[in-house]
């Protein structure tokens, strides 16, 4: 019998070579966040001049959104990658192999991973020859592209969650923009002190992502803001921590074998 | 790998969620290197049974032993000893048919040598060398059912489980399958638990058949055994003047009980011992004409009609609620 990690790279193994063998599944996930980033960088260049904003370059301030989106991107597509194994019984082939519960988790995120990964790289690289400078230096893009990567894989075990539950492409599909309300609804496009609207601050102040953004933000605007770093790796961490744990106890369902 | 043990169960049922009982208290006995059919229509139980018996539904209450292991207490024990195939082959669409070999030897632990010579082997074995680094997608229904059959056997399992593997296949792959199937029991002795709908596959395959029906097996025995407890053949006529159907359905009845047969014909099965030249001199003496006349010996629909009351043809419109009652049923538990 084989251990556990080698369980978890095999299944890993099998989830990158099938998410980068859909080209079709990758460009859009990757370009529409570069899109929006072109389109808003200098749409919403005004916003530079409001008193109070932490920038005069709103491509700086609005860059950490397209790892966000990205890492949202990838929990679809580990959602419904998995979704369609149950499906199609994919899973039931797997289930009657010694295979552990928790390597087919962690190894079902092997694409959602690769793909953060590659979004990342693109959108360090491209942001990087746009014109974004680093405040935190070379350390600080190292450490956001690292947060990049763990929000792929925290959005991953969202996706995972939804397709464990619904057993349904389709439905992983349709809760996929209920998580994007959450990136619309954080300070994604503003600081929160200068959302003027209370219940909207309010909102964005008790959102998650806010802190991811604002962790990657302050890598680029600010320097090392131990404060900003310390709230977005934990809601991260929280995130990827009870995403696995959700994920684990529907599995016991979705795979109740003897 | 030759199976020593078989598979025994016991009272086995599972009911669902509604009090469904998708499968009612069977018994079975399948002796080591035996090919067992197991026949009935859509929502029977089949597929409720195979899941069972390969550990991936836990019974409700009963028990069972495959390759002398106990389906509940020692369930990894069973699936090392398995392999199966179950409906709807589950492949990869993304994956080549030599990747998903590697991925199902690797999570059985065969070391990689090992695993690249069994692949070999096996792609070889059912016709897929050629085919081995195409993506799935570009399969046919047979390669895919092929493959699915390589990957049930990856890890030299003693009791193999076949869930419906030739439905929608064409005769040709059907024929490779059966084929394929039956080396494996004969040749290298391993036991074949096979669910079909079809009962030429169970008359050609199996060397016992038990037939299913609404959660309970109604008969048992090889299909020659079968069909001897029917023992009276059939007569079909398909009349040459249509005007004259009744009147030729009226005579027949003298000689049996109407029966379903082909839409065009008139059928009955005998009542008694009845000669086929009988028949035909009645319709003649009687001025009636037939452009068709035949008597053929009992099919295991037949035995199905006589055990169940229905035609497996039937049968199956009538369960197709059930059939999607369970599969829902399935899905909630994830098998």
């Amino acid at each position: 019998m084989i251990g556990t990690v080698a369980q978890v790279l095999e299944i890993a193994r099998r989830s990158v070579v099938r998410t980068l063998r859909q080209p079709a599944q990758i460009i859009p996930n990757v370009t529409f966040p570069l899109l929006l980033l072109a389109i808003n960088s200098n749409g919403l260049r005004a916003a530079t001049h409001l008193p109070g904003f932490p920038t005069n370059s709103f491509l700086d301030f609005f860059i950490p959104v397209a790892f966000i989106q990205g890492a949202l991107f990838a929990s679809g597509t580990a959602g419904v990658d998995l979704a369609r194994d149950i499906d199609n019984g994919f899973l039931n082939r797997l289930a009657l192999t010694p295979l552990r519960r928790v390597a087919l988790l962690l190894g079902q995120l092997g694409g959602a991973v690769a793909l953060g990964t590659i979004q990342a790289i693109v959108y360090l690289g491209v942001g990087i020859l746009a014109g974004v400078r680093f405040e935190s230096g070379v350390a600080g893009a190292v450490l956001l592209f690292v947060l990049a990567v763990l929000l792929s894989l925290g959005f991953g075990t969202l996706g995972i969650l939804l397709a464990l539950k619904t057993g349904s492409g389709e439905a992983v599909q349709s809760a996929f923009p209920l998580l994007f309300f959450l990136l619309f609804l954080s300070s994604m496009n503003l600081p929160r002190n200068l959302i003027s609207i209370d219940w909207f601050r309010d909102l964005a102040t008790a959102n998650p992502v806010s802190y991811m953004i604002e962790a990657m933000r302050s890598l680029v605007i600010t320097g090392w803001d131990t404060q900003a770093l310390a709230l977005g790796f934990l809601f991260t961490i929280l995130m990827i921590v009870l995403g696995l744990v959700g994920s684990a106890r529907l599995l016991k369902t979705r795979m109740a074998r003897t | 790998m030759r199976d020593q043990h078989g598979i025994q169960a016991d009272e086995l049922v599972r009911e669902y969620k509604g009090g469904i009982k998708a499968v009612d208290g069977i018994d079975l006995r399948i002796q080591p290197g035996e090919i067992y059919g197991f026949l009935g229509p859509n929502g029977a139980g089949k597929s409720t049974t195979v899941h069972m018996l390969t550990t991936l539904l836990p019974p409700t209450s009963g028990t069972a032993r495959v390759a002398g292991f106990d389906i509940v207490k020692q369930g990894p024990q069973v699936r090392a000893a398995i392999g199966a195939a179950l409906q709807e082959a589950a492949l990869d669409p993304f994956l080549t048919g030599r990747e998903h070999l590697r991925l199902q030897a690797s999570l059985h632990g065969l070391p990689r040598e090992e695993r690249r010579r069994r692949s070999d082997e096996l792609l070889e074995r059912v016709g897929l060398t050629r085919a081995a680094d195409r993506k799935i997608k570009g399969y046919s229904g047979g390669m895919k059912r092929r493959l699915d059959l390589a990957l049930a056997l990856v890890h030299e399992p003693s009791t193999l489980f076949l869930d419906e593997p030739t439905t929608g296949l064409d005769p040709q792959s059907r024929s490779a399958l059966w084929s394929e199937v039956a080396g494996l029991a004969k040749g290298d002795g391993v036991t074949v638990f096979l669910t079909t709908q079809y009962l030429e596959e169970a008359d050609v395959l199996a060397d016992r058949v038990g037939i299913i029906h609404r959660g309970h097996i109604v008969a048992e025995g090889t299909p020659e055994e079968l069909k001897a407890q029917i023992g009276r053949p059939t007569v079909e006529a398909v009349p040459a003047d249509e005007s004259q159907r009744e009147a030729i359905a009226d005579l027949l009845q003298k000689f049996g009980n109407p029966t379903d047969g082909d839409p065009l014909s008139v059928a009955v099965r005998c009542e008694q011992e009845a000669d086929l030249a009988d028949i035909i001199r009645a319709l003649d003496a009687a001025g009636l004409h037939v452009a068709q006349i035949q008597m053929h010996e009992p099919t295991l629909d037949d035995v199905f009609l006589a055990k169940t009351g229905t035609s497996l043809e039937g049968a199956a419109e009538d369960e197709e609620a059930t059939e999607e009652e369970e599969q829902e049923e399935l899905e909630k538990v994830g098998a």
